[in-house]
């Protein structure tokens, strides 16, 4: 799981105004460097909770993020390349995803979280 | 700028569609209005005498860059051809080219160019030998160049129709009609036998094949560096074909054996890109599109929404809540806490209405302004009525609608629709209240919505009402789609 997908997730259980943003419970995290595409990067800004990616990229190891940020500094090749290793570089292989108001875990195994929640959860 | 258009004889619905999603891709329309999306159409124009599903149709596009580009990228058409001249016997032929302008011929025919003449027939063969007849026939054309039959400079193509009888299940098409005219640009199908499912590793039961997952692709209008998503991901048939037209990609299943575990290490979703040297989904998750996990401030990221949800004829869908707590056999129940960890939720049958819902609010939400939804929608054949009755959402104006016949009971119909005004808090309540009507009357939603049992329900039965069960039978088409 990329952080940009921790970025869109939430818990959904019934009754939890706020599970965004999930923690992280890692047991596993890999690295793939992918190809960075700048448009892509600029695209997805103005969409990602930023201080929701910092904190998810620090518990996964990476602390090169600034906590400020504004779009002027997409600019910057130096940002965009840190943007683009936490956002898209950092796998979650194998951890959990833990809501914020009930301490629920939701498993990642292999990569893939599980968000589906139990019967007395919907 | 008019061209022929010729077309591969299939799928006769989505040929149009598919040129006028590439024409908005390519900037066909931008000098209209900015590029809005949904109220452009080309112009199109049939030869004299031809049927609305000949394969040979004329198209005004505004250049011929664009003319190319749409070609190229297109499934389903053969080739777009400037044409020279047409006529219903050579005679005919001759005279138009003979009076097609000099300017606009004869930078094609210069003595340094390569050049090559195709023969092709629509209804009938042409043997080799009348072939070369025919090729020098042309000879009142000044051709200049040199032939070269691998990589020509310019292809020439000279094509003819024939009335070759009713036996084949079409309808008759038109009298004889010779086309002469330029390669502009062709279809590149080679894609279909690299990409075709018999050579996929990981396959499910519902796999989209290879040549609908590209015609899906295009009426997404799926660009590189766009974000598409399929909330039905199964194996992910659908984004293969949009990743190889340079799309990032994000699925998700309820299914976690199918989207995390495959058939084994090399043979799952992610294996199914690298086969093809494609990059992997960027986001891979097992969630419920009943109840999706995203947070709640998300929307507008996903460019295009590309899916087949299950219909309930040969995969049912399923969603969260527990199939005997919802049918009301059990009353509610918690899970041991000893019990969560490992615990597997049961999950409860998804009706089509709902699921289609589900969808419309999901995409209204998510989509961009102006990004397209493109789905499946089944719709039973006996009930004509039916075809007006295709889902909507006051986010969404409908793009295209074309018909596959499955069999003589169904359809699928491929809905493309674009969002076209932002998805508002009152929607979103209204949204609200109907989710939880589908929860309430969860028993009622199942048993009107039950597709499988009208698809596979005894033959009788369907007919009876209809009077005499042939005559019902032999008024419907069956070419378009499934014998095509």
């Amino acid at each position: 799981m990329r952080l940009l997908t921790h970025n869109m997730l939430s818990s959904n259980i019934k009754g939890v105004t706020n599970g965004f943003p999930l923690g992280i419970v890692v047991e596993k995290v890999i690295e793939k460097p992918v190809e960075m595409n700048p448009d892509f990067l600029k695209n997805m800004f103005a969409k990602i909770e930023w201080k929701a990616l910092v904190d998810a990229s620090r518990s996964m190891g990476y602390a090169e993020l600034p906590d400020q940020v504004d779009s002027s500094m997409l600019d910057s090749v130096e940002f965009l390349q840190r943007f683009h290793h936490a956002l898209l570089e950092l796998h979650l292989e194998e951890g959990a995803l833990v809501c914020p108001e009930t301490g629920r875990k939701f498993p990642v195994n292999k990569g893939i979280p599980n968000m589906l929640l139990h019967e007395d959860e919907v | 700028m008019w061209f022929l258009c010729v077309f591969y004889h299939r799928l006769l619905d989505y040929r149009k569609p598919e040129v006028e999603s590439l024409a908005l891709m390519f900037g066909a329309f931008d000098s209209d209005d900015g590029g809005q999306d949904g109220g452009e159409h080309l112009e199109w124009r049939l030869p004299e005498h031809h049927h609305p599903d000949s394969p040979f149709h004329f198209v005004d596009l505004p250049s011929e860059d664009v003319a190319r580009d749409i070609a190229n990228r297109s499934i389903l058409v053969k080739g777009i051809y400037e044409l020279w001249g047409e006529g219903n016997n050579y005679e005919e032929l001759e005279d138009a080219i003979k009076d097609y302008p000099d300017e606009r011929k004869l930078p094609y025919l210069s003595p340094e160019s390569t050049f090559r003449i195709t023969v092709d027939s629509f209804g009938k063969v042409i043997s080799f030998q009348e072939q070369n007849e025919r090729i020098q026939s042309l000879a009142y054309i000044p051709f200049k160049g040199q032939v070269n039959l691998r990589n020509p400079d310019h292809k020439f193509w000279l094509m003819e129709t024939d009335d070759y009888g009713t036996n084949n299940g079409l309808p008759p098409v038109v009298q004889k009609r010779i086309f002469f005219g330029r390669e502009v640009g062709g279809a590149d199908r080679k894609l279909l036998p690299t990409y075709q499912l018999k050579s996929r590793t990981y396959l499910g039961p519902t796999a989209m094949d290879a040549e609908m997952a590209f015609l899906m692709a295009n009426q997404a209008m799926v660009k590189p560096g766009k974000l598409v998503y399929d909330p039905f991901v199964g194996t992910g048939s659908i984004l293969v074909a949009a990743a190889h037209f340079g799309a990032m990609t994000m699925g998700a299943d309820i299914d976690i054996r199918v989207v995390r575990d495959g058939r084994g290490p090399d043979c799952n979703v992610w294996s199914n890109f690298k086969q093809y040297g494609l990059p992997t989904p960027i986001g891979l998750l097992r969630a419920d599109n009943n109840l999706p996990p995203w947070r709640p401030g998300l929307k507008e990221v996903f460019d295009a929404i590309i899916c087949d949800p299950p219909y309930g004829v040969r995969a049912g869908g399923r969603k969260s809540g527990g199939r005997k707590l919802l049918k009301g056999v059990v009353g509610p129940y918690t899970v041991p806490d000893d019990k969560r960890t490992d615990h597997i939720p049961s999950t409860a049958a998804y009706s089509l209405v709902e699921c289609v819902h589900d969808l419309l609010d999901l995409a209204a939400k998510m989509l961009v302004l102006n990004g397209r939804l493109v789905f499946f929608y089944p719709v039973l054949r006996e009930d004509e009525s039916t075809e007006n009755h295709f889902p909507e959402h006051p986010c969404f104006v409908l793009v295209s609608a074309s018909e596959q016949i499955l069999s003589s009971r169904y359809s699928r119909v491929l809905l493309t629709m674009v969002k076209s005004s932002p998805y508002t808090e009152e929607i979103e309540e209204e949204a609200r209240l109907k989710h939880l009507e589908f929860k309430e009357n969860h028993l009622k939603w199942m048993e009107d919505g039950n597709l499988h049992s009208a698809v596979f329900s005894p033959g009788e039965s369907v007919f009876v009402a209809e009077g005499d069960p042939k005559v019902s039978k032999e008024t419907k088409p069956k070419y378009r789609g499934k014998y095509v």
